[in-house]
Formats: C-alpha cells, sequence, structure tokens
C-alpha cells in the first residue's frame, strides 16, 4: 500500500470513521463534536418553540438475503423498534435510499408496512437500487415520490428548517459517479431563491455529495454547483446513505453526514478489492447497523445528529 | 425372386437416403460454423476482462459474480440488460462491426468495451 493510501486512511479515521455514537452539532457553522454519552446528558434548552426531532433511515436494502444478513426486513424492522423506542419521538422520518434491493413490488410494500408501525410521516430519496423497474424508476415514484418533481425531487419546511430532497441516482454518465443534472440543479436554484440565507437548510440525498471515495464512485459529479447555491446559508447539514457506514466532514457553514445501513455494512474505503456487503460475523453486525437522530434545539439554530447502532 | 430384390432395394433406399442426409448434414456443417462466443465476467465491481475483441457475429455473455446488482447498459443504447441479480446472465449478439462501449447504470464507475472485427 503506498504512503498516499495510508494517509488517506488515517485522515478518514480522523473523521470519526466508526465511532458507534459520535455525535456532531454545529452552532453558526462552527463543528463541533462531543461524546455520545455528553450529549444525551445534557439537556435539551427549551425556548419558545418545542426543539422537534427526526430520524434518518437509510439503504434498507428491502429483499436483500445474502451474507452477512440473511434476512434485511429483520433488521429494518429491529430499526423502527429503535425509532419507536426514543424517549424524544421524532416528528418524521427520512430515508435516504436504497429502499429495496431490486426495485420489486413486494420489496417496496414490506417496507411500507413495516414503517406504518413508526406512525410516522416519512420522507424519502430514491438510491440506484430503487431505480431498477423496467420504467427506470416509477415504481418508487408511484409509491414514495407523489407530488416530487423530475426523478423524485422536491422540498418542504418545517418549524423554520427548509428541507431539500434531491436525487442523484438517476441518468448516471458512463465512467461517472452520482449525478444531480442541469435540470434538478436549475430547480434548487429557485427553491432557495426564496428562502433567506439565516434559513436553516437540511439537504437530503443518497449518494454523498461530496467525494467520499471516487475510485468507487462514491460521490457525486456536479454536487459542487448544488454546494455553491447553498454556501450563502449560515447553517446546511447534507444528510447522505449509500455507503453503509458514518462519515463526516465540515467545509466552510456546510456539515456533511452519512448514515449506517439498516440491512448491510460496507467495507471502508479503499479498505478492500471493492465495495459490497462487508461479511462480519453474525454476532457483530448489529454494531454496524443503525439509525441516526437529529435534534433541532430552537434558538441555538443548531442541529445534533446521534448516531445510534442496532446493538443493544 | 421378386422378395430379395425388393428388400434389397428398400436397403439401398435407405442407405442412399441416409447418405444424402449426411452430406447434407455435413455440408451444413461446413456452411454455417459454430456461433463464435465470448464471456464477460463481472466481480468485485469491475468487469474483469474490460476490452474484449470478438468476430462479427459473436454472443457475448456476461455474469454477475457479485453480492450485488449491476446491469450491462450500452453508452449509445445498442443495448441494455434487465438488472442482473447474483448469477443472473446477459446476451447480446453483435451482428455489426465496430466498438460498443458499455456501463453499469447502477454504479457508472463500471465501463467496458466490446470491439466486434469483420
Amino acid at each position: 500500500m503506498s504512503g498516499i493510501e495510508e494517509d488517506r486512511r488515517d485522515f478518514l479515521k480522523c473523521m470519526a470513521w466508526a465511532g458507534t455514537g459520535a455525535l456532531f452539532a454545529f452552532s453558526g457553522g462552527v463543528g463541533s463534536s462531543m461524546g455520545l454519552d455528553q450529549a444525551l446528558a445534557a439537556p435539551l434548552r427549551r425556548t419558545a418553540a418545542k426543539p422537534f426531532t427526526f430520524v434518518q433511515l437509510s439503504d434498507s436494502h428491502i429483499g436483500f438475503n445474502k451474507p452477512p444478513n440473511a434476512d434485511a426486513r429483520a433488521t429494518f424492522r429491529e430499526a423502527i423498534a429503535k425509532v419507536k423506542a426514543l424517549s424524544v419521538q421524532p416528528d418524521f422520518i427520512i430515508h435516504t435510499g436504497d429502499v429495496s434491493q431490486l426495485s420489486r413490488d413486494e420489496e417496496f410494500d414490506d417496507a411500507e408496512q413495516m414503517l406504518k408501525a413508526a406512525g410516522l410521516p416519512v420522507f424519502f430519496v430514491p438510491g440506484e437500487h430503487d431505480m431498477l423497474d423496467p420504467d427506470g424508476g416509477k415504481a418508487f415514484l408511484n409509491r414514495f415520490g407523489k407530488g416530487s418533481k423530475g426523478a423524485g425531487w422536491y422540498s418542504f419546511d418545517l418549524n423554520g428548517v427548509h428541507f431539500v430532497a434531491m436525487v442523484n441516482v438517476a441518468d448516471l454518465k458512463p465512467g461517472g459517479m452520482g449525478n444531480l443534472g442541469a435540470e434538478q440543479l436549475k430547480w434548487l436554484k429557485a427553491d432557495l431563491a426564496g428562502h433567506s440565507s439565516s434559513t436553516p437548510i437540511v439537504v437530503f440525498a443518497h449518494i454523498p455529495l461530496w467525494t467520499v471515495y471516487a475510485e468507487w464512485g462514491w460521490g457525486t459529479d456536479d454536487a459542487e454547483q448544488a454546494l455553491k447555491l447553498l454556501a450563502r446559508f449560515g447553517s446546511v447539514t447534507v444528510l447522505n446513505g449509500h455507503i453503509h457506514q458514518i462519515t463526516q466532514k465540515v467545509e466552510g457553514r456546510i456539515a456533511f453526514h452519512t448514515a449506517r445501513s439498516t440491512a448491510f455494512p460496507q467495507p471502508a474505503p479503499g479498505t478492500a478489492p471493492s465495495p459490497g456487503p462487508l461479511r462480519v460475523p453474525a454476532d457483530q453486525l448489529h454494531e454496524m447497523l443503525g439509525i441516526t437522530d437529529a435534534i433541532f434545539v430552537r434558538g441555538h439554530d443548531r442541529i445534533a445528529l446521534i448516531d445510534s447502532t442496532l446493538a443493544a | 425372386m421378386t422378395r430379395p430384390f425388393r428388400i434389397l432395394s428398400f436397403q439401398a433406399a435407405v442407405l442412399a437416403a441416409a447418405g444424402l442426409m449426411m452430406s447434407t448434414v455435413s455440408v451444413m456443417t461446413r456452411a454455417v460454423p459454430a456461433p463464435a462466443s465470448a464471456a464477460v465476467q463481472i466481480g468485485n465491481f469491475t468487469f474483469k476482462n474490460p476490452v474484449v475483441t470478438v468476430k462479427l457475429g459473436t454472443t457475448v455473455t456476461w455474469t454477475n459474480g457479485d453480492d450485488i446488482p449491476h446491469t450491462i447498459v450500452s453508452k449509445d443504447g445498442v443495448f441494455r440488460s434487465k438488472v442482473l441479480d447474483t448469477g443472473d446472465r446477459f446476451t447480446f449478439t453483435f451482428a455489426k462491426v465496430g466498438q460498443f462501449g458499455y456501463f453499469c447504470s447502477l454504479h457508472p464507475h463500471m465501463t467496458g468495451t466490446i470491439v466486434v472485427k469483420a
């Protein structure tokens, strides 16, 4: 392994690579992290508005049944049970894609039924595994993307926060990575234009909107153009999935975070010949799957992201 | 006297017919060679033999050896597979000379080329 590879790996480790409960908080765009214990112990400062929270689920791959997880339905059910057990019930759930393994109706059906048990609104974006029906994503959109635009993008405002759901798995180009496309970028520009720079923004999409590892296609070719449009905002949080492990980074006033899968882990960049399911022993699987809890503390203009595993 | 002759002539006719059939078969074999085939294995998110040169009329078979689904999509819209789960195959017969670039539409960093020569 070359020195450059080693350096990169050390650098990635420094980015809180495989923490089992890392918390990432930022205020006014300056990132700071602390341990999960501290975060859980810290009382939420109740201001005029009640703090609101949401949960990110990702990469449920319903239908996946190979090592290291013979039943991705079961682990998704466990993830939903974990959401229901949270002491502060979230206001809603976002699912950052790869709901299904092969875009089959029964896979989407099962995911939908299981999510109903949570009794919460769910906002979706598709992953590349959700685009595999003969019509290239229609099955997903008909079920989970009603009212969305283009390949499934949309935005909404809740409790003063502007949420932007983006799609970077449609119409991918040979040799490239994730792709947003000109039409979606044009829409994003218009969508953001109406919001003041003090509006907290949360962007969610399947593939990371920064290049985590180009060799494995873990990035989005035209993300830079989206990030330029977001640069004027004081607080931007970008939530992604796809890589089945936690990574985080701050660039300017934009905080990036990827969530664990509820189905199977993937290797850290460059530590295996290719991406794909990491065949971990059965007793370690649950430590590598999980959910992400996002907590807004009003008045702080600050978002805390707490990752927790399905173990224990 | 007539009966053995009849049998003989029947046998001769059968032999002649069989000979005709055999020669027809051998002519067919010579005129139409066995169709050429080539294989591309998918493993570790790569096309193991990314550039394959084949003769016109060759049938290429792609086989997915990964635990993750892939697709075979021509860059120029010449062919497009359904999603290939683990162990699934896709075949395409190349009836034109040229270079045919393709990729996996799920993992577009996976690319390959089939070069078809006359």
